[in-house]
């Protein structure tokens, strides 16, 4: 998508200050995020009283794992009677993505030199939402400022995410099936728009090669689509992205010596 | 199931999520922010998020399933329609697309 007018936008005036930083993460988390969240996790509520969890659970659930790919493998395979081990390990691979998504993101946070528990904590707090949103947004942030961003929207949706969780579990509101379909729908596609924004030739390159390779990953190998997803799009759009002119002499020029 | 063994797998579910975020900042706290391997990684994540939204959409597991692709695609055309007319507000793209999206399935059945 073309939207280099994005970068070129003036980058003299971050956004800086406590109390500004803390509206802004509030607006934008209020804005969307936190609601299309509570709806979200109120679907996963009703499916883990489906499972047999109880309401603590299910909260304790969207709280700790905090990623709803391996809620929902934690959910499908309790209900199915599987084995602890099988769950588990399913819910783990669900939400293996943590780690390229925590390695990329604690630099953009400016904290050198956060201690080792806070890091752990900021890690914690991590989701797919404030990933997105804040690779989005911290061009336009101060460094000083970013961690405040972030802890205050990833809390804002994080909150909205327990207690969406606790209503679907209580309530059972049916919706008409259009609207259901529509709120599911929604998920996504802010993600989509969200990262539309995301400055960087590499990373787009990945991320459109990231949406070419899904496919076939996710028909030959199910179960690992995404790590071979982010492997192979991610690796040459990484090459692709910083390196364009020496691939091309590599292909061009097979004597080598040319440096 | 008995309650006791259900607490047991949510715990273990936190903990071996946390195991992937744990790595992370081992990874982090060693590497260094402008370098090859950081921005690799980064262009990792991007395919994996890409991919797993290009997968909600376009493959889903969900009762999505049961809307046709033209109509999900038309849906995320507009959304993106949407957001571009409104000068990049992601309300104005969200509500677009999720709105046609219902109202598609509702006249189409």
């Amino acid at each position: 998508m073309a939207q280099d007018e994005i970068h070129v936008q003036d980058t003299t005036e971050l956004l800086a200050g406590n109390a500004a930083v803390m509206r802004k993460a509030l607006v934008d988390a209020l804005s969307l995020p936190a609601f299309i969240l509570f709806f979200t996790m109120m679907g996963f509520g009703s499916l883990a009283r489906s499972a047999g969890f109880d309401a603590e659970m299910a909260a304790v659930a969207s709280l700790l794992i905090w990623g709803l790919p391996g809620q929902l493998a934690m959910v499908e395979l309790t209900r199915t009677g599987q084995g602890l081990v099988a769950i588990v390990f399913a819910c783990s691979l669900a939400n293996a993505r943590f780690l390229p998504m925590v390695v990329s993101f604690m630099p953009t946070l400016s904290r050198e030199r956060a201690s080792m528990p806070r890091m752990l904590l900021d890690a914690q707090l991590l989701s797919i939402n404030s990933w997105a949103m804040c690779m989005r947004e911290f061009p336009q942030v101060a460094g000083a400022f970013r961690h405040r961003y972030y802890v205050t929207f990833a809390c804002s949706i994080l909150l909205a995410a327990v207690t969406g969780t606790l209503l679907g579990y209580h309530s059972a509101v049916l919706l008409p099936a259009a609207l259901v379909l529509g709120l599911i729908f929604v998920s996504p596609l802010f993600f989509a728009l969200v990262l539309s924004a995301v400055p960087g030739r590499a990373e787009r390159i990945s991320m459109l090669l990231g949406c070419a390779t899904i496919p076939l990953a996710h028909h030959f190998w199910p179960a690992v689509d995404l790590l071979i997803t982010g492997l192979v799009g991610g690796s040459l759009g990484f090459a692709l992205g910083n390196f364009p002119g020496k691939l091309l002499d590599r292909f061009s020029n097979k004597q080598g010596g040319a440096r | 199931m008995q309650l006791d063994s259900l607490w047991v797998i949510v715990l273990a579910c936190g903990a071996a999520t946390f195991v992937w975020r744990a790595l992370g900042v081992l990874v982090a706290r060693r590497i260094d922010a402008n370098g090859a391997f950081f921005r690799w990684i980064t262009c990792v994540s991007y395919a994996m998020v890409a991919g797993l939204i290009f997968r909600m959409i376009m493959l889903p597991e969900s009762d999505l399933a049961g809307v046709s692709l033209p109509v999900r695609s038309a849906a995320v055309a507009i959304a993106f329609g949407a957001y571009f007319l409104f000068k990049r507000r992601l309300v104005a793209g969200v509500l677009a697309g999720g709105l046609s999206l219902s109202a598609l399935v509702a006249w189409l059945g």
